[in-house]
C-alpha cells in the first residue's frame, strides 16, 4: 500500500458516507441560510483536505463552472417574484428569480465541493475494497467494475487508433456524424472483445468460482473514518440548525 | 493431466475444433504442443484450465481431466497466461494483480503477500508493489500473468502463445522467466508457441496435434523434430533448419521514387499513443519496386514514421511530398488527401488487424475499399475472387472478420488494402506473430506485389523479412 496521510488515508467508504449526508440534508431546502453555512464550514475545513492548490483548482473546475450556470438558469427561467428586470417570452429575470440564482449557485458549491475535494484522493482499488468487504456489495460486481474501469483508459488509445484506421481504408470522408457513428459502433464492439478476453483472463485466475473469496487489501474502518463521518454530519447540522433558527428552512415541495 | 478420445465443437460450427485427443502427461514433465494454425492447440489449453465455457458455448466429447478432476470443477488447478498482454492485465498495481488469483482461491491475507513477493521474485520482476501495471511493457506484462498464474500455486502451467504478441527482447524475457520457473518449482507445464527455436530448451518433449484431428507425434523434442521437422515446418511451425523461403523476384525495369520525406522529426500527438517522439531529422526515400525496411529498438518510432508516411500522421517538422507518379491529379501533400484518394494511391496496413475491420463479412471487407472507390460491381466481385484465392480465404468469405485466426485476420487486413491497388504499401509489423505459413504466404505476396511495381513500406523487427525482400533498411535509432 502506498502510505498516504491525512484525508488522502481514509477509507473511501467514509467519504461517500460524509459526501452523501452533506447532500442530501442541502437538497433538502432551497433557503440561503443553510447553504452559506455549509459553504462557509467547509471552506474553513478545505485546508485539511490533503489537497494542493493546483489540484484543487483543476478538480474542481467543473463545478466552479457549473455552479453559476445552474444559477443562470434560475435567474433567468426560476420563479418570479418583486420587480422584473426583463420579460421576454418564457424569460423573466426578477428580484425573485435572481436571489433564487445566487442561492442555487451557491447550494451546487456547497454539495459539490466536499464530494469532489473528498474524492480526488479516492483510489478505485481501496473504494473497490470499501465496497465489498464493508458494505457487502457482491464482489463478482465490484470487481468486475473495476477491471472495466482500466479498459477505460484503453478505450481512448482505440478511438485515436480507429480514427487513423477509418482514414486509412477510405472511409473518413462521409459525414461528420456518419464518420463519428462509425467510430463508435467499431469502438463498442472493440471493446466488447476486450472485455471478454478480460473475463476470460479473470476466470482463469479463478474469478466466479465458488470458493469463499479473501481479500488481500484490508478496508480499515477506525477512528480516522468515523471522525470524518461526524464532522459531514456536523455540518450539515449545523446548517439545518442555522437555517431553521433565522426562520429559512422550508423542506422542498413545501 | 489425462484427455481420452476428447473432442469440443464450437456452438454454431459444424466441424471439430479438436477431436480423438488421447493424452496423458504426467507430473513434472514440459510439453510443448505444436500444430498447424486452426488445429485447435488453443482451445485444448482453455479446457484444460477449465475456462472453456458450458454447454451453450459448445459440445465436448470424451473425457478430459486435470489432476482427476473436470478441469471446470477445479478453477485454478491450472494457471493460464494468454497471448496478449494488455487484455491480462486485471489490477492497477502490481501487487493487486499477482494478487488476484490467491484471493479467488481464498488464500488467507498472512500467506497471500508471501505468495505474491515469491510469485514476482521468480519471474524476475523485481519493482515495488504499487508499480502500475499500466507503466510496464509487453514482455513486462506477460512475466506479471505469468507471476499472477504461479502465485496460485497450479499444479499445471498452461502457456498459450505467451510470447507471440511482443518484440525479440521481450521474448527472450519471457522465456528465461519461464526457464527459471520451470526450474525453481518443478511444475508441469503445457506450452503452445510457433516459434520452436526459443523453446527447445525448456521443454522435454513435443506434442503435434493433426490438423485433422488426433495426435501425430508424441516424444523427445529433437527426435520429434528430426521425424517431424519437414512436415511441421509445412504446416505452419517455425522449425529450426527449415525456415520458409521466399524466391526473389527481378524488380521493375523502370523505379519512379513515390514518397520523400525532408527533414522528418515526429512529436507524441496526444491522443495518439502510437506516436513517439524522433528529433533528428529523417529523410527516407520510398521508389517504386523498392522495399523499406523501418528498423530500430521499440520505442524508436517506427510505427509513427510509418504512419506518418502513410500520409495519416502529420510530422512536427518537415513534409513528406508525394512525387507526380504518385499523386496522379491530387495535390503533393498526402496528409492533406481525402481518405478516398489516399487508398488508392497509400495502403496502410495496422499492427493490430482488429482496428482496420469495417465489414460483416470478410468478403465485404475485400469489397469496401473498391466500392468507396465507386468501381464497376462485375469487376469489383471478379477481383474479390482472385484476391480471396489469393489469400487463402475462400473458404472463409462469409465468416465476420472478426471471428478469424490471427494468421487469417493478418491476410485480410493486408488484403483489404491491396483492393484498392495503391502503388505504395506501408505495413505495420506485418509478420508480427505469425505462424511460418503466413509468414511466407504474406511474404511471398509483398514480394510480388514488389515486382510488379508497387513500394512496400514495413515498419518491422524481423531479420527474416529483410533479408526475403531484400529490402533497403531504415534504421531510425541511428541519426543519419
Amino acid at each position: 500500500m502506498p502510505s498516504r496521510r491525512g484525508v488522502a488515508a481514509i477509507n473511501p467508504v467514509a467519504k461517500l458516507a460524509a459526501s452523501l449526508l452533506i447532500a442530501v440534508t442541502l437538497a433538502l431546502s432551497v433557503d440561503a441560510a443553510s447553504a452559506l453555512t455549509a459553504l462557509a464550514l467547509e471552506i474553513v475545513l478545505l485546508p485539511w483536505a490533503g489537497l494542493r492548490w493546483g489540484a484543487f483548482w483543476r478538480r474542481t473546475a467543473p463545478v466552479w463552472i457549473a455552479a453559476p450556470l445552474a444559477g443562470l438558469t434560475v435567474a433567468l427561467y426560476g420563479r418570479a417574484s418583486g420587480q422584473v428586470y426583463l420579460d421576454w417570452l418564457v424569460v423573466h429575470v426578477t428580484d425573485g428569480s435572481l436571489r433564487l440564482a445566487v442561492v442555487t449557485s451557491v447550494r451546487v458549491l456547497a454539495i459539490a465541493l466536499p464530494a469532489v475535494v473528498l474524492f480526488a484522493t479516492v483510489d478505485a482499488t481501496e473504494l473497490a475494497d470499501g465496497l465489498a468487504q464493508l458494505l457487502r456489495l457482491p464482489a463478482r460486481f465490484v470487481l468486475g467494475a473495476l477491471a472495466a474501469l482500466r479498459l477505460v483508459g484503453l478505450m481512448r488509445d482505440d478511438w485515436s487508433a480507429l480514427e487513423l484506421a477509418r482514414r486509412a481504408r477510405g472511409v473518413a470522408d462521409r459525414g461528420r456524424l456518419r464518420h463519428l457513428a462509425g467510430l463508435a459502433f467499431a469502438l463498442f464492439v472493440l471493446s466488447i472483445r476486450r472485455g471478454s478476453a478480460l473475463a476470460t483472463a479473470m476466470e482463469a485466475r479463478g474469478f466466479g468460482g465458488d470458493l469463499p473469496r479473501t481479500w488481500a487489501r484490508p478496508s480499515p474502518f477506525g477512528a480516522r473514518e468515523v471522525l470524518l463521518i461526524v464532522v459531514g454530519a456536523g455540518l450539515a447540522a449545523t446548517a439545518v440548525v442555522v437555517a431553521v433558527a433565522t426562520g429559512q428552512w422550508v423542506l422542498i415541495g413545501h | 493431466m489425462r484427455a481420452r478420445g476428447w473432442g469440443w465443437r464450437h456452438s454454431g460450427r459444424l466441424a471439430w475444433a479438436l477431436h480423438d485427443i488421447d493424452l496423458t502427461v504426467d507430473a513434472g514433465e514440459r510439453v510443448l504442443l505444436l500444430g498447424a494454425s486452426g488445429s485447435g492447440k488453443s482451445t485444448l489449453l482453455a479446457a484444460l484450465a477449465g475456462v472453456l465455457g458450458g454447454d451453450d458455448e459448445g459440445d465436448d466429447a470424451g473425457t478430459l481431466m486435470v489432476g482427476g478432476r473436470d478441469p471446470r470443477a477445479a478453477r485454478g488447478a491450472a494457471g493460464l497466461v494468454l497471448q496478449d498482454p494488455e487484455s491480462q492485465v486485471i489490477m492497477s498495481r502490481i501487487g493487486d494483480d499477482v494478487a488476484f488469483g490467491c484471493e479467488n482461491l481464498g488464500v488467507p491475507r498472512e500467506q497471500l503477500w508471501m505468495r505474491v513477493r515469491e510469485a514476482l521474485d521468480l519471474v524476475g520482476l523485481r519493482l515495488p508493489l504499487e508499480h502500475p501495471t499500466e507503466a510496464l511493457s509487453g514482455g513486462q506484462k506477460q512475466r506479471l500473468a505469468l507471476a499472477g498464474a504461479l502465485a496460485m500455486r497450479p499444479g499445471l502451467l498452461l502457456l498459450d502463445e505467451p510470447t507471440a504478441n511482443i518484440d525479440p527482447d521481450g521474448v527472450r524475457e519471457v522465456r528465461d522467466a519461464v526457464a527459471s520457473v520451470l526450474a525453481g518449482t518443478g511444475s508441469t507445464a503445457v506450452i503452445v508457441e510457433h516459434r520452436v527455436e526459443a523453446w527447445l530448451d525448456v521443454v522435454d518433449r513435443i506434442v503435434v496435434l493433426g490438423a485433422d484431428g488426433g495426435i501425430v507425434a508424441d516424444g523427445d523434442p529433437r527426435s520429434v523434430l528430426a521425424v517431424q521437422g519437414a512436415a511441421l515446418a509445412a504446416a505452419g511451425v517455425w522449425v529450426p533448419g527449415h525456415e520458409p523461403r521466399i524466391a526473389r523476384r527481378p524488380g521493375p525495369a523502370e523505379r519512379p521514387m513515390l514518397l520523400t520525406g525532408e527533414a522528418l522529426t515526429l512529436a507524441r500527438v496526444p491522443g495518439h499513443p502510437l506516436a513517439a517522439t524522433v528529433t533528428h531529422p529523417l529523410n527516407p526515400t520510398v521508389s517504386a519496386g523498392q522495399a523499406l525496411a523501418l528498423t530500430g529498438p521499440n520505442g524508436s518510432g517506427k510505427t509513427t514514421l510509418a504512419l506518418t508516411l502513410g500520409g495519416l500522421l502529420a510530422p512536427a517538422a518537415g513534409e513528406v511530398r508525394a512525387s507526380e507518379a504518385l499523386t496522379a491529379g491530387v495535390g503533393p501533400h498526402p496528409i492533406r488527401w481525402r481518405s478516398r484518394d489516399l487508398v488508392s494511391r497509400i495502403g496502410s496496413v495496422f499492427q493490430s488487424p482488429e482496428h482496420q475491420f469495417l465489414a460483416p463479412t470478410v468478403r465485404e471487407e475485400l469489397e469496401l475499399g473498391p466500392r468507396t472507390l465507386k468501381l464497376p460491381s462485375a469487376d469489383v466481385s471478379s477481383q474479390t475472387d482472385e484476391l480471396l484465392a489469393r489469400l487463402g480465404l475462400e473458404a472463409l468469405a462469409g465468416a465476420n472478420p472478426f471471428t478469424l485466426s490471427g494468421g487469417q485476420k493478418r491476410r485480410l487486413s493486408v488484403g483489404a488494402v491491396l483492393a484498392t491497388r495503391p502503388r505504395v504499401l506501408v505495413l505495420d509489423e506485418p509478420t508480427f506473430a505469425q505462424d511460418a505459413l503466413t509468414w511466407a504466404a504474406l511474404v511471398g505476396l509483398l514480394e510480388r506485389l514488389r515486382s510488379e511495381g508497387a513500394a512496400v513500406v514495413a515498419a518491422t523487427h524481423d531479420r527474416l523479412l529483410v533479408e526475403a525482400m531484400g529490402a533497403n533498411e531504415f534504421d531510425l535509432a541511428v541519426p543519419a
